[in-house]
């Protein structure tokens, strides 16, 4: 049509607005602000310089960027060998709980996040039902100093975001098609065989969603190792906060979130490109 | 209102460099039953889209009622469409569907609906009108369909493979139904199928289409006796391909050479002595016989019979002749008759009564 | 028998989902205050909760900045969504990336990018700095939800009714929108409890005049247990449901 509807120049007008100056700007600022100085009239000034970048090779950067990874990593692992045969279990059930038991999942999905942290908090504390428990059954004469460690980081990490990779390996294994597994089975495939060669690949999407809702949060989530692992703790989230809310360094917190922005990229862009074939007229 | 209501000059049609409808010239007569005919991807639904205004030709001028209209929307042509999936609204009720088109015209409530009951009247599903599209069956949805277009009085009604999602029967029945409706509404309808029988059946007119091109224009009839190539013959129903060569040529007879064997063939297409020719003969024109019954064979071919398929009204019989070729021979079955008792294996001669082949220029 | 081992791993995530909730819940009617042996029932610290004045404000606020942030998304997520089905036009793929960028992007990213924004803009950290973030990251989840219930819709309704003489805005409110509102309504769910939730974009995005709950229970977790904290818990987990279960229901609707 030569002319556009009123409707459709108002509607776009407005979501070009809303997205352009609230989502698309504010990440451009980012960018430049980690190529700017700070002094003590401003928070970020002129002139523009490369310090900031330059800071981040100092080896105490360089280790929290290192931790965070590889924390995040084995938490996405842990939480994609758990939740992997779950979404699995439950996506081929066929009775009438489903429903109810996909609710169940959805349920802590929804709930705050900082609510089951806390919870977690009240299970792992010295005076929390595991120590509680172990006291009273005689295993342990003192408590175990559960909390503040790695551990209870990791679990705590783990908690809340495996209905994370759940969700979408949930949405992904639903969509298998029972009839390529029959094939693959009628062909004389044993049960290992079909599942490699048949279900891992088509179910890859799934995975590789799931690690991703899984992988950034563990990363840049502060409030969990903040409550569950104490002082100690200092992730990538914890890093940037630091940097933006006590040390005032914006340039410096932007630099490091521009550093991670690109990994993240990296990572979307692996994504992308393995779920080009699969073309579905979905968003996720 | 011109003789012609639609006209299409020179168009065509590309999207992304790929190159949908080559040089498309269509006259479109007020009245008439059209038919697009063609395999999936030859174009014809693009053609539709073109006319009712949902897609802007790449060259060329299309013409509505003598009214160039080129730039202008959809609902400003006079024409309206049928959807293969008929989409009704599925929130409103068969009644709302049908006033939608007369209420976005802001047209009097009395006049709607005085409009929507006469339709519906027409199309039968008076008693329907306060159900809802999931509440009626697949007829009954295409004639809500129907009538929520018809009731806004277009020039030209477009239906795009309306019948496809229907079962056999049904097919049927709405096929016969369609064209009556046509008739009563005084309409011009541009129908577009894949199903050439379907188009046969109901059509004034055909346009056979392939890859982007017209391949011919014509009545049912002249389509299916007088194919103009390869093509149309080819698609509109079965046909038997003799290769073969002019050797003489006497005003509007031909002897033509085929496999050995000479026939005498009318064509009112010149034709050059040496010019190599496809002879085309549909299969219930080819006649089979056995050894005993024939004597004469000067102008027959020889051939093996391979498989025979009873259809209930007819016989078919696949037959390989001394060169290898396999052809189709449809006879229809008569149980008094002891002559289609074929036996795979027996001998046979196959040949056809003069006049009923086609004649065409050897095409690759 | 053979299902055994099924059923069992089954359980046993489902309770570790669980257990920690329902021991929260059980504990906030515990009469003692720190020890974890089991008192007696008492609803002693729900009366406390519910005389914490400075809490109810909290509450308050959250209540109505989620209203608000959600009823704004809805309207601009559902156009977004809208307008990618239905047309095409100059950056829709560019609209399409940042829609999925948003929704993948980390919440602290989102939460700096906002205060560099706000700073540069001088809009002083409150309410209207948490209206503007929380509408921000709701939008996406808007646009996803109607999205994927308008490609379940048979196309070509929209080209009939175009076809028909329907202008854009008649399609918009006598088609899309009455096929469409359970679709729009549980964006606003989402949206609603998403914002109701949110730490860490509000963390950066708040100002000292306009208390939200998630951060006054951030406060408290940090400054130690208290058995009041409990009792909230245990509340903001009931009203997680009944949401989660009105959207289910919503959901199953027919227009």
């Amino acid at each position: 049509m030569k002319h556009d509807s009123f409707f459709k120049q108002f509607s776009l007008s407005v979501i070009w607005f809303w997205l352009l100056l609230f989502a698309l700007l504010p990440f451009g600022l980012v960018t430049i602000a980690s190529f700017l100085s700070r002094n003590d009239a401003h928070l970020i000034t002129f002139p523009f310089t490369l310090i900031n970048y330059l800071q981040l090779n100092n080896s105490i950067y360089i280790k929290i960027f290192k931790e965070s990874f590889y924390i995040a990593g084995i938490c996405t692992a842990i939480c994609l060998l758990l939740g992997y045969p779950f979404a699995y279990l439950i996506a081929r059930m066929q009775s009438g709980f489903k429903n109810l038991l996909i609710l169940l999942i959805i349920i802590p999905f929804w709930t705050s996040s900082l609510i089951r942290c806390y919870s977690m908090i009240t299970i792992l504390k010295p005076k929390g039902v595991i120590n509680s428990i172990l006291l009273w059954l005689g295993v342990i004469d003192k408590p175990l100093p559960l909390l503040f460690t790695d551990t209870s980081v990791m679990i705590g990490l783990v908690y809340n975001l495996l209905p994370f990779m759940i969700l979408p390996l949930l949405t992904n294994i639903e969509r298998l098609d029972d009839r390529l597994i029959d094939a693959a089975r009628d062909l004389g495939a044993n049960r290992l065989t079909t599942f490699r060669k048949i279900i891992l690949p088509l179910t890859l999407p799934g995975i590789l969603s799931g690690c991703i809702l899984v992988f950034l949060p563990a990363m840049t989530i502060f409030y969990i190792p903040d409550l569950l692992g104490g002082s100690k703790s200092i992730l990538l989230g914890n890093l940037i906060q630091n940097q933006f809310l006590i040390a005032e360094n914006w340039p410096l917190g932007s630099a490091i979130s521009v550093v991670f922005t690109l990994l993240l990229a990296i990572l979307l862009l692996i994504y992308w490109r393995s779920t080009r074939s699969n073309q579905s007229r979905d968003f996720l | 209102m011109t003789a012609n209501v639609i006209e299409l000059r020179g168009v065509s049609k590309a999207i992304h460099d790929h190159q949908i409808l080559f040089d498309i010239n269509l006259e479109v007569r007020n009245g008439e039953f059209l038919t697009l005919l063609g395999p999936s991807g030859c174009g014809k639904t693009t053609l539709l889209r073109l006319i009712s205004g949902f897609e802007a030709p790449t060259t060329g001028k299309i013409f509505i009622n003598g009214k160039d209209v080129d730039g202008l929307p959809p609902h400003l042509r006079h024409v309206h469409t049928v959807f293969q999936s008929y989409a009704l609204f599925p929130h409103m009720t068969v009644y709302e569907n049908v006033a939608f088109g007369l209420r976005c015209q802001r047209l009097p409530k009395q006049e709607i609906e005085e409009r929507v009951l006469e339709v519906l009247k027409i199309v039968k599903l008076e008693k329907y009108a306060k159900r809802k599209p999931e509440q009626l069956s697949g007829g009954q949805q295409q004639r809500v369909a129907i009538a929520r277009a018809v009731v806004n009085r277009p020039l030209v009604l477009l239906l795009d493979e309306p019948l496809s999602s229907l079962d056999y029967r049904l097919r049927k029945t709405m096929q016969i139904e369609l064209k009556q409706l046509q008739r009563k509404l005084d309409i011009t309808f541009i129908f577009v199928t894949h199903d050439q029988e379907e188009a046969l059946s109901m059509s004034d007119r055909v346009v056979v289409m392939h890859e982007g091109s017209i391949e011919q224009i014509g009545s049912p009839r002249q389509v299916y006796e007088k194919p103009q190539n390869l093509t149309v013959a080819q698609f509109i129903g079965e046909v038997n391909i003799f290769e073969s060569e002019v050797i003489a040529i006497n005003e509007n007879k031909m002897t033509v050479n085929i496999q050995g064997k000479e026939r005498i063939i009318k064509s009112s297409r010149p034709f050059t002595i040496g010019q190599k020719a496809h002879v085309l003969v549909r299969p219930e024109d080819l006649r089979v016989w056995d050894h005993s019954e024939v004597d004469d064979t000067n102008d027959m071919f020889e051939g093996t019979v391979e498989e025979v398929i009873y259809k209930g009204t007819t016989v078919d019989l696949m037959v390989r002749l001394s060169n290898n070729q396999l052809v189709a021979a449809t006879e229809f079955f008569d149980e008094d008759d002891d002559r289609l008792e074929y036996a795979i294996g027996e001998q046979v001669w196959a040949t056809w009564l003069s006049g009923w082949e086609v004649i065409l220029p050897y095409e690759t | 028998m053979r299902r055994l081992p099924a059923v069992s791993y089954l359980t046993t995530i489902y309770l570790f989902f669980y257990i920690p909730i329902i021991v929260l819940i059980v504990y906030s009617f515990n009469k003692a205050q720190y020890s974890l042996v089991w008192h007696g029932f008492s609803m002693r610290w729900y009366q406390e909760l519910f005389s914490d004045m400075d809490l109810w404000v909290a509450v308050g606020h959250s209540f109505v900045l989620g209203i608000f942030a959600a009823t704004i998304a809805m309207c601009i997520g559902g156009l977004a969504a809208v307008c990618l089905y239905r047309y095409s036009f100059f950056g829709q793929k560019v609209l399409y990336g940042l829609v999925f960028i948003l929704i993948l992007s980390p919440d602290i990213v989102m939460g700096i990018s906002l205060l560099i924004l706000f700073s540069l803009l001088k809009i002083s950290l409150g309410f209207w700095s948490l209206l503007l973030a929380h509408i921000t990251f709701c939008i996406p989840f808007v646009v996803v939800t109607v999205y994927s219930r308008i490609v379940s819709f048979d196309q070509y309704i929209f080209e009939a009714a175009k076809d028909l003489g329907a202008k854009d805005t008649v399609i918009f409110t006598r088609i899309i929108l009455p096929l469409l509102w359970p679709a729009l309504l549980a964006g606003w769910l989402l949206s609603f409890t998403l914002s109701l939730d949110d730490v860490i974009i509000s963390y950066f995005v708040a100002g000292p005049d306009f208390e939200i709950l998630p951060l006054k229970i951030y406060s408290m977790v940090r400054l130690g247990v208290k058995p009041e904290i409990n009792a909230l818990c245990s509340i903001t987990f009931l009203l997680t449901l009944v949401v989660i279960v009105l959207s289910q229901l919503i959901g199953r609707k027919k227009p």
